[in-house]
């Protein structure tokens, strides 16, 4: 559904925002791009969308070129911006309309119906866009995206500075538009967010897409797990046999927490099981947890995210 | 082509005038009647006739040239300026439309607006003076002409301008001055020749000549002049647009 290739933006100040972006996305596919700020997301987001001109190298949408096949990959295309972007004095109505018609649609009632009832807009079809709240602003571009009916939607930063509310309506939205087979590319600082709906994810920093991957497969592949170990009699403080494991004890609880590779193989649990069990330690509980993609964004980009 | 689009943008941009349509219709009607009872009745009674035209009715065309003119670039600029201002021109940006359907749905509702405009001045004159039109169809296609140009004219200074003083500078600085001194209140004849050469540089001055010929039947230079220098003028415009939209310069980064 989307291919590109070598994509290159410098700007005449010498910044260069995008470096040889290579990535493909299928269709009906969930792809999150995850990124400090500046990282060149919505600079990469703008050049397919036509915004921005690229400086070199190919986008194709639907197997359209963006620049000589203009048109067909436009048309396909539908965009949230980041920013709050309306025309006050429109109607909501008015508002999505005039989108539908920049894509050569006429009017069709039922579904904007369907579409403004699915985000709540329906009752304020007929209020001026300067009238409504943030958030319904917010459903507003998103109304206006939808409703040129494109194949492959763009979410600039969809939840950023909205409610929990919209933020679920949100992600349920973007699930049925996924059984619809519309492909979804969103740009998030939610590392939460990415985790929840996205299929791939593709970190990206200093224009540099650094990596993309299954989202399980990052989270298993650099993920760590952790191991905590709920004593009946709580440790005060680490005993020598358990030195040289990779153990922490924690102060407040007194349980053990053992860290160890999510690959799978070789974890050292038999034998941190083992060394307790023959030195008398009677163990209460056992959890084990994964670590987040929030965790791998921290251990990859440090502390810019 | 897509007509949808333009459509879109037309009525979009006719709406827009129609919600404004009392401010819209006021201004002209009041600065018409103004400009006739300062220059129609209380100077004009005491000027001569020039070209055999009665002073009433020869600052009529130029009268209206000066609505016709501040109307397109007005319209045409804050058309396009408005939406880079609240940023939704993203829509227009990520549209499957061409260039030169952005610009006939924008340019065509200003220029639609500033015609109706001049219609109304026209219309308000008659009330104050007998007016008679000798070329009507050149009248009609005059006017036609000039809000297409000027509207062209304002749709660049709307791409360029980058915050709404610089909107109403080149109006202000340029347009103005223009008109004014471009014979729609005199005949180039009754200046001084210095001053007579400095005109013929002023575009308007083939506008306001070539209108009152087709009101009159006289005017300050033959009608072909008024008709290339107008084509010169709307070509320079659409090739600026032309070169703005191809290179991105001031739309996109």
């Amino acid at each position: 559904m989307l291919k590109i290739s070598n994509l290159t933006k410098s700007y005449d100040n010498g910044f260069t925002a995008l470096k040889n972006i290579d990535l493909e996305v299928k269709s009906g596919e969930i792809f999150a791009l995850l990124g400090p700020n500046g990282a060149g997301k919505t600079t990469l987001i703008s050049i397919i969308c036509g915004l921005v001109n690229p400086t070199s190298g190919s986008v194709k949408v639907g197997g359209f070129d963006i620049l000589s096949d203009y048109r067909k990959a436009r048309s396909l295309i539908g965009l949230v911006p980041q920013e709050i972007s309306l025309k006050p004095f429109l109607t909501v109505i008015n508002s999505v309309k005039f989108t539908r018609g920049l894509f050569g649609k006429k009017p069709d009632l039922k579904l904007m119906e369907d579409i403004l009832r699915k985000l709540s807009l329906w009752d304020k079809r007929d209020d001026r866009t300067m009238t409504l709240s943030g958030g319904m602003k917010r459903r507003l571009l998103i109304a206006k995206a939808l409703y040129h009916e494109p194949r492959i939607l763009f979410l600039d930063e969809p939840t950023a500075g909205v409610d929990v509310e919209l933020r679920k309506d949100m992600w349920n939205l973007v699930a049925q538009l996924k059984a619809d087979g519309v492909t979804i590319i969103l740009t998030t600082h939610y590392i939460e967010e990415a985790e929840a709906i996205a299929d791939r994810v593709g970190i990206i920093r200093d224009g540099e897409l650094l990596m993309v991957e299954d989202k399980a497969t990052l989270v298993e592949r650099l993920g760590k797990r952790q191991l905590t170990v709920q004593l009946i009699e709580p440790l005060t403080q680490m005993p020598d046999y358990l030195q040289g494991l990779d153990l922490v004890l924690d102060a407040a609880t007194g349980d053990l927490i053992y860290t160890y590779e999510a690959d799978g193989k070789r974890t050292g649990i038999a034998n941190l099981f083992s060394t307790l069990s023959e030195n008398g330690i009677i163990i209460g509980d056992v959890q084990s947890s994964q670590s987040s993609l929030e965790d791998i964004m921290i251990d990859m980009l440090g502390d810019n995210v | 082509m897509n007509y949808q689009a333009v459509k879109s943008i037309y009525v979009s941009e006719m709406m827009r005038a129609i919600r404004t349509i009392t401010q819209s219709l006021i201004s002209p009607v009041l600065s018409t009647s103004l400009y006739f009872v300062v220059f129609g009745t209380a100077i004009g009674s005491r000027m001569d006739a020039i070209d055999g035209v009665e002073y009433g009715l020869f600052i009529v065309p130029g009268l209206i040239m000066l609505s016709v003119l501040a109307q397109s670039i007005s319209n045409a600029s804050f058309g396009i300026y408005f939406p880079k201002f609240t940023g939704s021109i993203y829509e227009i940006h990520t549209a499957p439309i061409s260039a030169i359907e952005i610009l006939i749905g924008y340019v065509g509702a200003a220029a639609s607006k500033s015609m109706f405009i001049g219609i109304v001045t026209l219309i308000t004159a008659n009330l104050f003076v007998p007016l008679h039109i000798e070329h009507p169809i050149a009248m009609f296609s005059f006017l036609i002409l000039t809000c297409v140009g000027f509207s062209l004219f304002g749709f660049i200074i709307g791409l360029w301008a980058k915050n709404f003083e610089q909107l109403s500078l080149i109006p202000l600085l340029v347009i103005t001055p223009l008109v004014f001194l471009g014979g729609s209140f005199y005949s180039i004849s009754m200046l001084p020749p210095f001053w007579q050469n400095v005109s013929f540089f002023n575009p308007v001055v083939y506008l306001v000549s070539g209108f009152r010929w087709s009101f009159f039947g006289v005017g300050d230079m033959p009608i072909s002049t008024s008709l290339i220098a107008i084509a010169i003028f709307i070509g320079i415009c659409a090739a600026i647009i032309t070169w703005t939209f191809r290179t991105g310069y001031k739309i996109k980064e």
